[in-house]
C-alpha cells in the first residue's frame, strides 16, 4: 500500500515536472502561389443536399485566406512513435453537414475514437480507405440513415490523410491524418495552429497540406517552457 | 445428328439479352463514370433490404446507379438463363449448347465478382469484373450470330455448295482469308485496350492528363516526381481523390498510342476489304449466288467497324475535353464494347467461311461424296 502511494507520487511529480518544461508550439502557415480555382460541385440530385447552403457548393483543397493564410494544414511532431493517449482522449467528430464533411481535414491518435454524425435528412455511407493496411488500418462501408446513431471508427496505425468518401454522395470527402503522439494541430482560416503541452527538447515539425505539401515540409523546433513559435510558407507550382 | 433448324424466337431472344447487356454494360459505366461503386455498402443485400424490395424513395444519389446496375445485372442474369436453357433443351448443335452453359457460368461469375468487388473492397476485382463485362456481352452476340438464320445459310451453302459446283482453286478468292489476321489482330488490340481502359478506370484517380492531343502541355509529359507533384497539386477532382502516379500518365500515354495502332490495323482492314471485293467483283466467278452471301457483309462489317473505331477515338478525346463527364465516359465504354463485338464477329465470320473452304480445297467433289459423315460434320458446325 505504501509502496503504491510512493509509486503514484512519484509519477504524478514527474508528470507535473513535464508540464513544468512543456510549452506550445505557435506558428502559421501561409501560401505562396496562385492556386487554381475551386471547381464548383455539380450533378447533386438529392435535393436533402442542398439545404443549409446559400451558394453553391465548391471543391474546398486551397481555403486561402487575403494574405495567403492557409487552412486545412496538418502540423505535427515527426520521429516520434508509441506516445498516444488515443485509448484516454475524447472522441473526434466528423460531421456530414449539407453533404459536406466537416471538417474536411482534421486529425486524430492512434486508436482514439472517431465520430461521425449524420446531420443531414439524406443517408450516407461512410467509407475510410486507409492506405495504412499494413499497419492494421482496416476499410469499412457503413450505411448511415438519417437520423442514425454516429458511427464510430478507429485505426491503430499512424496514417497521413486518411480518407473518408461517402459514395451516394461521390464529391463528399474528408482526410483524417491519424498520428501515434498527441503533438499536432490542423490549421484553421486564419492560418494559424497551436500544438500544445510539447515536452521541452529539440524536434523535426512538419507541415502537410493534401495540395501544397502531401509530403510535407519540415523544419527544426527547439521547445522551452516558454513553448516555441514556428511559421510555415508552403508554395503552389 | 438433326440438322440445325432456324428458330426466329430463340434469335430473337437472343438478340433481347444482347440488348439488355449493352444496357448493362451502361449503367456499369454510369456506376464507374460517377464514381458510386460503392455507394450501396452491403451485397447481395442493399442497405438491409431484400434488393428488390428497396424502396425507390431511397434510391439517392449514387445509390440510384450502383441500385440500378444490380437489378439490371439480375435481369441479364435471368435472360441469360432462359436463353442457356432454351439452347440446351432445342438446339441440336452441341457446341453451342454448351456455349450457353458458358454464358450461364459466366452471368453468375459476373454477378458473384460484382458483390465481391464492393464486400471485399479489392479495386482488382472491378477490373476483372469489367473485363469479363466485354466478354460475356461478346459471348452473348456471339449466340445471336450462331442463331441466326443468316450463319446458317452460311453453314449449309459453304462446304455442300462449293463442294459440288467450285473449282477448288477459286475459293479461296471469295473467302474471308485475306481478312483474318488484321481483324484478329485489331480485335486482340481492342480487348487489350479495353483492359488498359479497365485498369486506369478502377484506380479512381479520374484523368491522368487533362489535355489532348497534347500532355501536359507536351508530346510526352514528364513523369518525374517533382513534376507529378506538380500535376496533383493542380488538378482539382470532384469525385476522384487518389493522386495520380507515373505509373498512371504512362497507362493513359499507351491507351492512347493503342487507339493510334487500332486506327491504323481498322483502316488497312477497310482498305484491304474493299480491294478483295473489287478483285472478286471482277471475277466472273463472284456473280455465284454463295459470294452475294458472304464477301459483302465482311466488307460492310469492316467499314462499320472503321466508323465506329472513329467514333470511339472521338469520344475518348471529348472525354478528356469534358473533364471526364460521366455521359460521355460512359459512352466511351459502350462504343469500346461495340467495337470489340463488332470484332468477335467479324473474326467468327471470316474465320468460319474459309473453314468451309479449307475442307472445300482439300477435298474434291468426289473425296467429298466419299465422307458423307465429314461433310454432316462441317454442315453441323
Amino acid at each position: 500500500m505504501k509502496l503504491n502511494q510512493t509509486l503514484a507520487l512519484v509519477a504524478g511529480f514527474t508528470v507535473a515536472l513535464q508540464v513544468a518544461t512543456a510549452g506550445n508550439i505557435t506558428g502559421k502557415v501561409t501560401l505562396k502561389g496562385t492556386p487554381p480555382a475551386e471547381k464548383e460541385i455539380t450533378g447533386i440530385t438529392d435535393a436533402a443536399c442542398s439545404a443549409g447552403h446559400t451558394t453553391p457548393m465548391k471543391t474546398r483543397f486551397f481555403v486561402v485566406g487575403a494574405g495567403g493564410e492557409l487552412a486545412d494544414t496538418v502540423v505535427m511532431l515527426k520521429g516520434i512513435s508509441g506516445k498516444s493517449t488515443g485509448a484516454a482522449a475524447p472522441a473526434v467528430l466528423v460531421d456530414q453537414k449539407g453533404c459536406e464533411y466537416v471538417p474536411y481535414v482534421g486529425a486524430a491518435q492512434t486508436g482514439q475514437k472517431i465520430l461521425v454524425k449524420n446531420s443531414d435528412q439524406t443517408m450516407h455511407n461512410v467509407h475510410p480507405s486507409p492506405a495504412n493496411a499494413a499497419g492494421g488500418n482496416k476499410e469499412e462501408n457503413k450505411a448511415q440513415f438519417a437520423g442514425a446513431a454516429d458511427l464510430t471508427f478507429t485505426f491503430p496505425a499512424a496514417e497521413n490523410f486518411l480518407k473518408f468518401k461517402c459514395d451516394v454522395h461521390p464529391w463528399m470527402f474528408s482526410y483524417i491524418t491519424v498520428v501515434d503522439h498527441p503533438y499536432f494541430a490542423v490549421t484553421g482560416k486564419d492560418g494559424a495552429f497551436t500544438i500544445k503541452d510539447v515536452p521541452a527538447g529539440k524536434y523535426k515539425i512538419v507541415a502537410l497540406h493534401r495540395k501544397a505539401a502531401p509530403a510535407g515540409v519540415e523544419q527544426d523546433v527547439e521547445v522551452t517552457a516558454d513553448g516555441a513559435k514556428t511559421d510555415f510558407t508552403l508554395e503552389v507550382k | 445428328m438433326a440438322e440445325p433448324r432456324y428458330n426466329p424466337w430463340l434469335h430473337r431472344f437472343a438478340i433481347l439479352t444482347a440488348l439488355a447487356t449493352l444496357a448493362l454494360l451502361g449503367v456499369g459505366g454510369l456506376v464507374t463514370s460517377h464514381g458510386v461503386g460503392m455507394a450501396v455498402p452491403d451485397w447481395p443485400n442493399t442497405y438491409g433490404y431484400n434488393m428488390f424490395l428497396f424502396p425507390p424513395s431511397k434510391w439517392v444519389g449514387g445509390i440510384f446507379y450502383e441500385h440500378t446496375h444490380r437489378l439490371v445485372a439480375s435481369g441479364v442474369g435471368l435472360l441469360t438463363t432462359i436463353l442457356a436453357g432454351w439452347l440446351w433443351f432445342t438446339e441440336s448443335r452441341r457446341w453451342l449448347r454448351w456455349l450457353g452453359v458458358i454464358a450461364f457460368f459466366g452471368v453468375v461469375l459476373q454477378g458473384v465478382l460484382g458483390g465481391l468487388r464492393v464486400v471485399l473492397f479489392k479495386d482488382q476485382i472491378g477490373i476483372f469484373h469489367a473485363a469479363l463485362a466485354q466478354l460475356f456481352f461478346a459471348l452473348i452476340c456471339a449466340l445471336s450470330l450462331f442463331t441466326s438464320r443468316w450463319w446458317l445459310g452460311l453453314a449449309r451453302s459453304s462446304p455442300t455448295q462449293r463442294a459440288a459446283q467450285d473449282a477448288p482453286e477459286r475459293v479461296g478468292a471469295e473467302s474471308g482469308a485475306p481478312l483474318r489476321p488484321l481483324f484478329l489482330a485489331t480485335t486482340i488490340l481492342i480487348f487489350l485496350q479495353l483492359l488498359l481502359g479497365a485498369t486506369m478506370r478502377h484506380q479512381h484517380a479520374g484523368l491522368a492528363i487533362p489535355d489532348f492531343p497534347l500532355a501536359y502541355g507536351k508530346v510526352w509529359p514528364a513523369t518525374d516526381t517533382v513534376a507529378v507533384a506538380a500535376y496533383n497539386a493542380q488538378r482539382l477532382e470532384l469525385t476522384t481523390a487518389n493522386p495520380i502516379t507515373a505509373l498512371q500518365i504512362g497507362l493513359q500515354m499507351f491507351h492512347r498510342l493503342m487507339a493510334l495502332g487500332i486506327l491504323i490495323c481498322a483502316a488497312a482492314l477497310a482498305w484491304r476489304a474493299k480491294q478483295s471485293d473489287s478483285e472478286r467483283a471482277t471475277d466472273e466467278w463472284s456473280t455465284n449466288g454463295v459470294h452475294a452471301n458472304s464477301a459483302q457483309p465482311l466488307r460492310r462489317l469492316a467499314f462499320l467497324w472503321l466508323g465506329l473505331i472513329l467514333v470511339q477515338a472521338g469520344l475518348g478525346a471529348w472525354t478528356i475535353w469534358s473533364q471526364k463527364a460521366a455521359d460521355v465516359a460512359t459512352a466511351h465504354v459502350l462504343v469500346g464494347a461495340l467495337s470489340l463485338v463488332t470484332g468477335v464477329l467479324g473474326c467468327l465470320i471470316c474465320f468460319r467461311r474459309p473453314a468451309g473452304n479449307a475442307s472445300a480445297s482439300v477435298a474434291s467433289t468426289a473425296q467429298v461424296a466419299r465422307h458423307p459423315a465429314r461433310l454432316a460434320a462441317i454442315v453441323n458446325l
